[in-house]
């Protein structure tokens, strides 16, 4: 399919070529030719094609459910605007902008995506994007052993479980050793351990996520931050929310030298999973040190301002081995999604989306700590997340809720060993009334029942 | 006049847009921030523009007519397989229920999701001659990257540490040698022959107790089929390595031949360049890691799992029989490589492709994608060197190295004056063991009309490099900016806007 020869083409091309058959063009070695028939799914029509996803959406029942879920995917408003600018064929079909002069516009756009996350973390450059929010912890980490030379890495306790197996696998990797700092009991990291382990000197670096993995505020006060400052330690701050950005200090100012996370919340759909885009910012510091495509700002040979990828020593096609990391494909297209989500939110936009998340979750918090058996297991101040502590198995009242259409949460036991009994909830600005209303009420239900033992 | 006041398309940085106050109201304001939140907690200012949504749209409907993509001409971006993007693929990945389901969906109620990727997997598994596949890694590199990892587990688990060296030829893309430097692996550059090919002498001469993998494209960057690649697998697997093979190239034997048949234990693929993802201007990509039998339990987590459905209608298609779950407990797993499943999306569009092809097609499309390759080839040849003058696959490189000794004319000001007739320039100055050179990927989309046009452009632009060369080195002069001063770029590194101008 999609391909435009004619019998007439091709018998004309092969002459040309001069050879006979087009499997004269493609024949290997017996040794290595083809061992078996091929087993793929069936060739189809287009309309078959639609019938036979059509088929496949039906079977994501979950995807109707009134959900909670959250935990580094978000689901929020996106204005059609976004699909219609985004999916112009001229921005999705094209490469990576290495012809700079028939790429102005995408450049300009990735040039602008840089500010945009300058602008929210309050850093200095930012990179085009890596994968996703785990993928640009493990390279914020990689940049902090390119600076200080040192071999271990710490992450707390508190940061997305899968953010940290992530760094675990890369670390695996590069041979560095990965610690963890515990998290107190009232849900955030506890910074006087966290003071004690940078002290050494031995850490190449430290992150914390804010909003942490149990949704509430998670920085480092003054006497943290000049410990990890004194230590020589580089400060990685890890944001999985994006549009908490929005309200929250940003990470430059509590000394965070590098930001990292997931933009997924400007406007990326939750696509079970992906694709996600990971966002990078740092100091003028390391900005050789940076990963990734950067867009510059120069000019043509007649003067006119242009955009161009630039200071390419630091990446894999010029360096090779040294190169500061091996991404080469990125996720452009994503970034030009958040691009646009961000010029149409503008300030105040934005800002009414992230009080709406905190309007919301504060309406969902209080209805479930109302029930009989649920508490809200910390009282940190929050973004849109909230942990309930259900008092008994939280794996068994989520499957409960499920039969009741809705999606409860995240079973925190799953990550957690001691948090068995709690569930973690999210509301954003898409959770109506009615879906808390629901929540309540099926709760309310499934804990009526007495626990299995 | 300069170029940009005299172009409608021209639209200032966002940032200088916009009055506070000027944005629309998209959702309810939940009210002030300092209502919920300690007043320590919160910035102290958030300084975007407000825009209206018209300005918004004529922006980036102005940025998108300065980008030039697939949809407006020919793309012969040697490796990166810049194919038509069907569009019903797209909108198969817009269905709402596979767009906007979250990823910690419990596996029961995404079941639509999971065979979608299941079948995608048995798919590439049976195309390539793997037994197994994983979906997780987001594009090659992030691909090669798992790979390595598997192998270092693996020569790890086997109690052969000291397998620390990466063996890849010389026309290897830069991703391989980086890939294996953060895997802590040394790497070792493999001269090419004459012939354009890894030399299976040189290669013994290397190969050791230290061997870990040997990394290959085949074909190669230059577009040739290593047809010693049998005796090259058997070697390094003689000397205890792996084989690992970069899937870019993989427009080129798709339904034809298979890496697993070629004695290749890994693998990995560019779904965005052989199955018509698109490219978006840099990414999102999707590259799954493919894995012989011997290594699938250090596949990354989670890994797709089927079985049997009780009670299922005997007559519906295979996978309908069957139900789905994500297993995360794979004891001698590398552990996960990113933060949900896969870049879901581009499964969907990949698996669509399939569909539309099936077995047959996919291989008719390879054999026209060389058919296109080895047409350009020929045609080119009367005016351009093509160094390595035999039957190509799907792409092949040209020289213009003559070209440049007799009229000062470079590989990159034929690519500029090819931007100024309406074609995207093929990729310049890779492989790098070609002087001056053009690496040309028609890809099978293309028509002849299309191809023949390219090749009377090329020949007028090559024809006016003898005449006047003046007017090769000053091109482009009809896109909307000349050529970049890319020294004063990376001098004077400008990479954001400012609210105010820069004091430095
Ligand atoms: C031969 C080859 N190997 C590897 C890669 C890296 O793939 P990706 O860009 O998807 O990371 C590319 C892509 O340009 C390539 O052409």
């Amino acid at each position: 399919m999609y391909t435009p020869h004619t019998p007439r083409d091709i018998a004309q091309m092969l002459a040309t070529v001069g050879v006979n058959s087009l499997d004269d063009l493609v024949r290997v070695p017996d040794a290595v030719a083809l061992r078996e028939r091929l087993d793929l799914v069936p060739a189809l029509p287009e309309a078959g094609i639609v019938k036979r996803f059509e088929h496949f959406a039906r079977k994501n029942v979950g995807a109707s459910y009134i959900s909670f879920l959250g935990g580094g995917s978000y689901r929020h408003y996106t204005p059609p605007a976004i699909a219609s600018l985004a999916m112009r064929g001229e921005f999705l079909t094209s490469y990576t902008p290495y012809q700079a002069e028939v790429s102005q516009g995408y450049l300009q756009a990735i040039y602008e995506w840089q500010t945009y996350v300058c602008l929210l973390t309050g850093l200095d450059i930012a990179n085009a994007s890596v994968y996703d929010g785990a993928t640009a912890l493990a390279e914020a980490t990689i940049m902090s052993i390119h600076a200080n030379g040192r071999k271990r890495a710490l992450v707390s306790r508190a940061v997305n479980p899968n953010y940290r197996a992530v760094l675990q696998t890369y670390c695996d990797g590069l041979d560095v050793e990965l610690d963890e700092i515990p998290v107190t009991a009232n849900g955030t990291t506890d910074l006087a351990a966290l003071q004690a382990l940078v002290a050494g000197g031995s850490y190449a670096c430290v992150a914390l996520q804010s909003p942490n993995f149990f949704g509430n505020i998670d920085v480092p006060d003054a006497a943290a931050q000049s410990a990890i400052a004194a230590s020589g330690t580089v400060s990685i701050a890890v944001v999985a929310e994006a549009i908490a950005l929005a309200v929250l200090a940003t990470p430059a100012s509590w000394g965070a030298q590098i930001a990292v996370g997931e933009g997924q919340s400007f406007g990326v759909a939750t696509a079970y999973g992906g694709p996600y885009l990971g966002f990078m910012a740092t100091t003028k510091e390391h900005m050789r040190r940076i990963p990734g495509r950067l867009v510059g700002k120069t000019v043509d040979a007649g003067g006119n301002e242009a955009y161009v990828l630039t200071l390419q020593a630091r990446e894999q096609h010029i360096r090779r081995e040294r190169a500061t990391s091996n991404i080469c494909t990125n996720q452009a297209h994503c970034a030009l999604i958040a691009t646009i989500y961000l010029a149409l939110l503008g300030k105040t936009g934005l800002q009414d989306v992230a009080s709406a998340n905190l309007k919301r979750s504060r309406e969902l918090a209080a209805s479930v700590a109302s029930l009989q058996g649920c508490a809200l297991e910390f009282d940190a101040p929050f973004f849109n997340e909230v942990v309930v502590n259900v008092g008994r198995p939280a794996g068994e009242v989520l499957d409960r809720l499920k039969g009741r259409g809705i999606l409860g949460g995240i079973d925190l036991g799953r990550f957690y060993p001691e948090y068995a009994n709690f569930i973690l909830m999210t509301a954003t600005e898409l959770t109506s009334a009615g879906d808390i209303k629901a929540l309540h009420a099926a709760l309310n239900e499934v804990l009526d029942v007495p626990a299995r033992v | 006049m300069s170029r940009l006041a005299s172009d409608h398309t021209y639209s200032p940085i966002i940032f200088e847009q916009g009055q506070e106050g000027r944005g629309s109201r998209y959702v309810e304001s939940g009210g002030a921030p300092t209502g919920f939140l300690p007043p320590e907690a919160l910035r102290a200012d958030l300084p975007l523009p407000d825009n209206s949504e018209l300005d918004v749209v004529r922006h980036f409907t102005r940025l998108s007519a300065r980008t030039f993509g697939i949809d407006l001409g020919f793309y012969p971006l040697g490796s990166c397989t810049m194919k038509y993007n069907p569009r019903v693929n797209d909108a198969m990945a817009e269905l709402p229920a596979l767009r906007d389901l979250h990823p910690w969906t419990p596996d029961d109620l995404a079941q639509g999701a999971l065979q979608i990727m299941w079948e995608l997997e048995r798919s590439l598994c049976s195309l390539f001659g793997m037994a197994a596949f994983s979906l997780n890694p987001s594009a090659g590199a992030h691909a090669e990257l798992t790979a390595l990892l598997i192998a270092k587990k693996y020569f790890k688990d086997r109690g052969e540490r000291q397998r620390g060296t990466v063996i890849v030829p010389d026309t290897a893309h830069g991703t391989n040698p980086a890939s294996a430097a953060m895997c802590g692996f040394k790497v070792l550059s493999l001269r090419s022959d004459a012939r354009g090919r890894v030399s299976v002498d040189e290669l013994k001469n290397v190969l050791g107790a230290d061997t870990a993998v040997c990394m290959m494209t085949n074909p190669n960057t230059l577009g040739l089929f290593e047809d010693h690649i049998h005796e090259i697998a058997r070697a390094v697997h003689e000397a205890g390595g792996l084989m690992y093979y970069d899937g870019a190239n993989a427009n080129a034997l798709m339904g034809n031949a298979r890496p697993g048949d070629m004695g290749f234990d890994l693998m990995h693929l560019n779904l965005h360049k052989t199955f018509t993802i698109p490219h978006g201007g840099g990414g999102a990509g999707h590259g799954p890691v493919g894995v012989a039998a011997h290594l699938v339990e250090y596949l990354p987590i989670p890994y797709v799992r089927a079985r049997a459905k009780a009670g299922a209608d005997p007559n519906a298609a295979p996978s309908d029989r069957m139900e789905f779950r994500l297993d995360f407990d794979l004891p001698h797993s590398v552990g996960p490589v990113r933060s949900f499943w896969s870049n879901f999306a581009h499964a969907v569009r990949a698996l669509a492709y399939i569909y539309a092809n099936g077995a047959e097609g996919l291989a008719k499309v390879s054999q026209l994608a060389v058919l296109n390759a080895n047409y350009l080839r020929v045609r080119v040849r009367d005016f351009l060197e093509t160094p390595y003058d035999e039957i190509c696959r799907h792409e092949f490189v040209a020289s213009a190295q003559d070209l440049k000794r007799e009229t000062g004319v470079k590989a990159l000001d034929l690519a500029k004056a090819l931007l100024d007739r309406g074609f995207m320039a093929p990729t310049i100055y890779f492989p790098l063991i070609v002087a001056e050179s053009l690496m040309i990927e028609p890809t099978e989309t293309e028509s002849k009309e299309t191809l023949d046009e390219f090749v009377a452009a090329l020949r007028e632009i090559v024809s006016l490099a003898k005449s006047d060369p003046g007017k090769i080195l000053a091109a482009p002069e009809h896109t909307v900016v000349g050529r970049l001063d890319e020294t004063r770029a990376a001098r004077q590194p400008d990479l954001r806007w400012y609210p105010h101008p820069a004091t430095a």
